[in-house]
């Protein structure tokens, strides 16, 4: 195996050939460098894209800090090269390697990529494969790393599954020390890989793909998933943690710029509103939060730790946090005057919010954004963000009113049942909001509409429902080009093709995996890049693997079809999802569930935890049952 | 308000960060070591921070120098202890004093830089090229769809002795030592002599040794 000291001598005569050489270098403030020949596990934590973007991936962060706190694990970091350095290392005939102490990732114990969306899974291959290790598991002995991977993808793990030891469903906190555990027992014992899958299985939260096998009916769709190990979980649940572990504060801090070069500081997980397109509020359920207290002392830690001059409060919904108010006033009395920006995500379309950004002192640089998702009440009832069209122009007054110019907008096109009046009518919405802002503030007034396209994702109430086909959204968004435009106007889309590649991705079941195989192989990578994606190698992939790409996406699916995804448990029921979809072909909307508890199904699946964490740490009722075979922590759990 | 003027050097660790990342990351290390550093005024405030000379990407430096401007008056040592304690790795103090407040800008007061590069790959005829550069009247170039005489840039070259100690050392390759002009809208760069000289300017290591400015 390459030694670190081949791997800097490369880097000495090559990285001035390369762009952005401080992506490949590492030795930033916070980077943990541990004695690589006393540690027992070393771990190598890899986000399938650039540094640029993944040293702003919250998730690896936690892990980083958590892993490293640990004496006898190291974790360091890698990156997918960008073209020019990938063709450099394969030219040296040299492995990706780890920021930290230069070695090849082969050298580490276990490869942990987060995949928090499907369009980085060529990359994935592509890592893997610069890295010399078998593409795929079952090629791989004792000798080869655990390839491990979670994120938000995960939750439908399928179209990976043949590459990807175990998958890690959910929360990765306490879950990942469990891994490290069972790996260090096997390597003690000298046992088979495949001893080390069957431990690994028997953990709550982990999915072992190689220990089931698919079986479809001959109309393509899935019959039954075959559990072939005792040890192989049916459903497999999500974990989670009974509350959130202290914050993260030790961020590394990258010598170049990158997507969100900030101090990330997460004040809410979970969601309890409801929209029945949204993925993250169903996977990430229930809702927990810190405390007042505990974001302002994370803040004034990690702060203290990195010199960063912005903060971001993040959450699915920040207006929904229960004492938002008093965080606001904490957060601006006590970081006031210190040239600090502090961002605020995902705001509630009310004046309220306004009020919010307003005692935060956004510069009103950036804009303010407002995401109604659909420009009708009678679609934004459909999909369960109802907002009415009198209370998002009252929410515009105020921000133009206060300060700001640029009021963007986010929308999306595709919505079930969605006419094309629909469509017309978010560039009317749009015209109607940018006269509010004339009447206030003239011609400085803009507003920008940022327009993606749904996909039904799976695990939400959605996930019967068929994607538009290109030629309807082609169609949809050249409305919108003709439609939405003028001066102070301005028109963001997604293009129909990334769509059509995402929603494959997320729909898909085990065949896929081998349509991702064969786009690797004919060259696709960094699909997320509007520059890179290359759609025709995904249409070959398609033909080359006899596969209809339609079957995925353009069907809708009868609610009695096994979906290849039902074998994950989010905790939520699938019986919750359908009704949920039926309301919604009603028209019925439905309330916050801090408002009312509509049996979801999570406070079942979690009655254990629940009990453990009473109070506000969770925004779901108590349990009421008496204890009993539902209020284990877990049915692993108890074999522990 | 004082006005510091702090020595340092940017050590390989950093090699790869620009000027505007370097400017950003002594922003933090001034957040981090809790010192009150002054922000200009208005609508979009800037930290009141003026590096003299931008070094380009991949080079190292001995004695860069950056004045900072403080919003309160505190004494040098409490000010370098605080640094020493939230600098990076890749940048290092060796040297802090307080200027006037009416100096002119650092970069206006500039005046030459001296480098010394350290050949990564054998360079034949390195005498003689040297020599050669040195006799021409001049040295017409290009550098960014632009024409302009590097002959008058160039002070002073010095071919080291093999082996010299030096911090960058290790190849056993040569090294030389340049002094370049640095004035405003008149810098000579080390990477357009290194292809003069008919070298690859990617296979060397470039170190500035010092920053030369007008006196007085």
């Amino acid at each position: 195996m390459h030694t670190p000291v081949e791997i800097e001598a490369f880097l000495e005569r090559t990285l001035l050939k390369v762009q952005k050489p401080a992506r490949y270098t590492g030795g930033e403030i916070n980077q943990v460098v541990k004695d690589w020949d006393h540690i027992a596990t070393k771990i190598a934590l890899v986000f399938p894209d650039l540094y640029d973007l993944g040293m702003s991936n919250l998730g690896l962060a936690i892990l980083y800090e958590l892993l490293n706190q640990r004496p006898d694990v190291l974790a360091e970091r890698a990156y997918a090269p960008w073209s020019d350095m990938e063709a450099e290392l394969r030219h040296a005939s040299l492995p990706l390697y780890s920021l930290e102490t230069k070695h090849p990732l082969a050298a580490f114990d276990i490869i942990g990529f987060t995949l928090p969306y499907e369009t980085l899974y060529t990359n994935a291959l592509n890592i893997l494969d610069l890295a010399g290790i078998p593409l795929f598991s079952a090629q791989r002995n004792e000798g080869h790393p655990l390839v491990i991977a979670g994120g938000h993808a995960a939750y439908n793990p399928e179209p990976m599954y043949p590459f990807i030891d175990a998958f890690v469903i959910g929360e990765g906190e306490e879950v990942i020390d469990e891994i490290v555990d069972v790996q260090q027992a096997w390597k003690r014992c000298g046992a088979s890989r495949q001893d080390l899958l069957l431990s690994l299985a028997q953990i709550w939260g982990v999915y072992v793909p190689s220990l089931y096998e698919a079986h479809y009916h001959p109309d393509g769709v899935l019959s039954h998933l075959e559990a072939r190990f005792p040890e192989a979980q049916l459903p497999v649940l999500k974990r989670i943690v009974g509350k959130l572990p202290p914050a993260p504060t030790h961020f590394i801090v990258p010598y170049i710029d990158t997507v969100h070069n900030r101090a990330p500081v997460e004040i809410t997980r979970g969601c309890t509103r409801g929209c029945r397109f949204c993925h993250a509020g169903i996977v990430s359920r229930p809702v927990r939060e810190r405390s007042v207290a505990e974001i302002v002392e994370a803040i004034e830690q990690a702060l203290a730790n990195t010199g960063y001059e912005e903060v971001g409060l993040l959450s699915l919904s920040s207006s929904d946090y229960t004492d938002i108010v008093k965080l606001v006033e904490a957060v601006s009395q006590r970081f006031v005057g210190r040239h600090l920006s502090i961002s605020l995500p995902s705001l509630r379309i009310e004046s309220f919010s306004v009020d919010l950004m307003d005692a935060l002192k956004d510069s009103r640089r950036s804009g303010f954004t407002l995401a109604p998702e659909a420009a009708t009440e009678r679609m934004r009832e459909i999909i369960n963000k109802p907002v009415s069209t009198g209370q998002l122009l009252d929410t515009a007054r105020a921000i133009y009113s206060r300060g700001w110019h640029n009021l963007k907008l986010y929308f999306m096109i595709g919505h079930p049942s969605e006419t094309i009046e629909d469509v017309q009518a978010i560039s009317d919405l749009c015209k109607a909001v940018l006269a509010e802002g004339r009447k206030l503030i003239g011609r400085r007034a803009q507003v920008t509409a940022g327009v993606s396209t749904f996909i039904p994702k799976p695990h939400t109430p959605f996930q019967w429902v068929p994607c538009d086909t290109l030629e309807q959204i082609t169609a949809k968004q050249e409305l919108l080009k003709r439609s939405l435009r003028g001066p102070g106007l301005k028109l963001n889309w997604n293009s129909p093709e990334d769509t059509m590649l995402e929603a494959w991705l997320s729909r898909g079941d085990r065949r896929m995996a081998e349509v991702v195989y064969q786009a690797w192989l004919g060259g696709a990578k960094f699909d997320a890049w509007k520059d890179r994606f290359r759609f025709d190698l995904w249409q070959q992939a398609f033909t080359a693997v006899g596969l209809d790409p339609a079957f995925y996406t353009h069907r809708l699916r009868p609610l009695e079809e096994l979906l290849p995804w039902d074998h994950i448990s989010t905790g939520v029921r699938k019986k919750y999802l359908a009704d949920d979809y039926l309301r919604s072909q009603q028209g019925v909307t439905r309330d916050d569930c801090r408002e009312r508890c509509y049996a979801c199904g999570i406070l079942p699946s979690f009655a254990g935890l629940r009990r453990l964490n009473t109070g506000d740490v969770w925004q779901c009722p108590e349990v009421k049952s008496p204890q009993g075979m539902a209020d284990r922590l877990h049915p692993l759990a108890i074999n522990k | 308000m004082i006005r510091t003027r702090i020595t340092f050097a940017k050590t390989p660790a950093m090699r790869y960060t620009g000027h505007l990342d370097l400017h950003r990351a002594w922003e933090r290390t001034f957040r981090r070591a809790g010192l009150p550093l002054a922000y200009s005024e208005g609508f979009n405030p800037h930290p009141r921070l003026n590096l003299a000379s931008a070094l380009p990407l991949g080079f190292t430096g001995a004695c860069e120098v950056i004045d900072a401007w403080l919003e309160q008056d505190l004494p040098l040592p409490d000010i370098q202890a605080a640094l020493q304690c939230a600098l990076p790795p890749g940048l290092q103090v060796t040297q802090i004093e307080t200027v006037d407040l009416r100096l002119p800008a650092l970069q206006t007061e500039l005046e030459a830089s001296e480098y010394s590069i350290t050949f990564l790959e054998p360079c034949p005829e390195l005498a003689d090229r040297v020599q050669a550069l040195l006799s021409a009247l001049s040295l017409p170039r290009q550098r960014r769809e632009r024409d302009y005489d590097l002959r008058p840039l160039i002070l002073d070259i010095q071919i080291l002795p093999m082996g010299a100690s030096h911090p960058l050392d290790g190849s056993g390759q040569p090294q030389l030592n340049l002094r370049l002009v640095a004035r405003e809208g008149a810098t000579g760069r080390p990477e357009e002599v290194i292809a003069a000289l008919g070298y690859d300017p990617q296979l060397v290591r470039v170190h500035r040794n010092r920053l030369l400015f007008r006196v007085g």
